[in-house]
């Protein structure tokens, strides 16, 4: 194993003394040093899938925009509809290039105080999406003059932890001393303080189970963490953070998304609202009216053999059509599947094809992308 | 602290070879299997296959990630274990327990190549 990055330059999040006391295998990961897995990935899967486990996810970036123009100028960047959507309420979508290319997928809040957004963006693209959204905030199109709010980059400032799982409820009610939580439904959030501090309670995440996403200072993290650890709730690392939002379908950027695969081809576009405007809707338009070459699909193959990412995929006849993006033996369903980037004509359910597993080549079928039949808190 | 077995043969690449007469018996090393974490698959080559020392003639695949079983030795497959077809997890279990291939070796001084337990334990630095 390699790594580029030396491990001297890697940042450490508010945890990384606790995942080295724990023993945790560390990885470089979107330039932290971050836990891959404190047991094993299989015991941490099925944690999650069966009662709770907890993640530390603070490597996350929080984007703050506030003021008279901030709702604006947020529909303008992001490809979700967020006009009429209330306080207290989440929002995925994602930023685009004008070209349809995708700079980052996120989490949009809508904050109690009006005018104000929380943006929670991916760890790999903090800075990329800090200098977007301030080139953006510079021009209006429409005044031609910069909208009329602020942009500030927190991410430093704020820790995360991810608690997920059929038992999360519990674990946040009873553990973490939470009572509110219990009231809160899918992708709606709170606010509270814990130590002085602001504590957002949000219930979202990325694994396919019901589940929250705390955040709060470091140090507020840390206790809560440890709180955690003495009730013997499971951690879990980002090894099977990748197993879990796989099953459920969920893509990763720079894996299923990225500047060159748009919503479109990503099959996201019900997260994309086309009756108002946003930077790249142009070419996601044409993109939908069939200007685009490839489709993202789940492919299931007849084998343990594993499909791993940038391995071939071909039509029975062995000709190249696509490539694997995501792929595993699927913990919680026994079957190898993945993710593959194919040729739109091969994408349609039940079209046979194969994957080039080393020097073997192992049939297949396309299928739908959410392998798990995912738990949501309704 | 990782097990390894005196008397057995080990390459740079983690696989361990017991000698049995002109059969060499090849698994890999408890250290690789710590190293890849739970395995879920075995890629077996098929008896008679060809191996040549120092390339490549299966695969384990963890969860995370695929790693490449290297030839010690080169030879002729005589015999593969098709019991860690069902139970991959037997390699996590028992490395050294868990042969993979044998091979009826067509040169057997490459054993001289290999390490001793020793050279390999100061390898894995343990």
């Amino acid at each position: 194993m390699s790594s580029i990055q030396n491990d001297t330059e890697l940042r450490k999040t508010c945890l990384y003394d606790r995942h080295v006391m724990l023993q945790a295998k560390m990885s470089p990961f979107a330039g932290f040093l971050m836990p891959i897995q404190y047991s094993s990935i299989t015991v941490e899967h099925n944690a999650v899938r069966q009662h709770a486990g907890v993640f530390d996810v603070s490597h996350m970036g929080e984007i703050f925009v506030e003021g008279p123009e901030a709702e604006a100028f947020v529909n303008h960047i992001f490809t979700n509809e967020i006009r009429g959507f209330e306080p207290g309420k989440v929002l995925y979508g994602m930023m685009c290039y004008p070209d349809g290319g995708v700079v980052d997928d996120l989490l949009v809040y809508r904050e109690s105080i009006p005018g104000h957004f929380l943006l929670v963006v991916n760890a790999a693209n903090i800075d990329k999406d800090f200098a977007w959204i301030r080139e953006q905030v510079r021009q209006n199109p429409l005044t031609g003059k910069p909208f009329d709010c602020r942009v500030r980059n927190e991410s430093t400032e704020w820790g995360q932890l991810a608690v997920q799982g059929p038992e999360a409820e519990k674990v946040v009610v009873d553990v973490l001393r939470l009572p509110e939580a219990a009231a809160l439904g899918f992708y709606t959030f709170y606010d509270t303080e814990y130590h002085g501090k602001r504590l957002v309670v949000s219930r979202t995440g990325y694994t396919g189970e019901d589940g929250f996403e705390l955040y709060t200072a470091p140090e507020g993290i840390v206790e809560l963490w440890d709180r955690l650890m003495a009730a013997g709730i499971q951690p879990c690392g980002l090894g099977c953070r990748d197993t879990l939002r796989f099953e459920a379908g969920l893509p990763l950027y720079g894996d299923e998304l990225s500047e060159d695969i748009s919503p479109v081809v990503a099959g996201l576009g019900m997260f994309c609202k086309y009756d108002k405007d946003f930077i790249g809707k142009e070419a996601l338009l044409a993109q939908k009216a069939g200007e685009v070459a490839k489709k993202l699909v789940g492919i299931e193959i007849a084998d343990k053999a594993i499909p791993r990412a940038g391995y071939p995929v071909e039509t029975i006849e062995g000709e190249e059509v696509g490539v694997v993006t995501t792929g595993y033996h699927s913990i919680t369903l026994d079957k190898s599947i993945c993710f593959a980037l194919v040729d739109k004509d091969c994408g349609a359910l039940d079209t046979p094809l194969q994957v080039r597993i080393r020097k073997k080549v192992f049939p297949g079928k396309v299928v739908k992308k959410r392998f798990y039949q995912t738990n949501y808190k309704k | 602290m990782s097990k390894i077995i005196e008397g057995l043969k080990y390459s740079e690449s983690h696989e361990w070879v017991k000698v049995e007469g002109s059969v060499a018996v090849i698994g890999v090393s408890d250290f690789a299997q710590k190293e890849m974490g739970d395995i879920t698959y075995v890629d077996l080559p098929d008896v008679d296959d060809e191996v040549t020392a120092g390339e490549e003639f299966g695969a384990l695949e963890s969860v995370k990630a695929s790693s490449d079983l290297i030839a010690p030795v080169s030879g002729t497959v005589v015999a593969v274990n098709g019991d860690l077809e069902d139970a991959p997890e037997k390699v996590n279990e028992d490395a050294f327990g868990s042969w993979i291939i044998k091979v009826e070796m067509s040169d057997p001084s490459e054993l001289d190549n290999l390490l001793d337990a020793a050279a390999y334990r100061a390898l894995i630095g343990e």
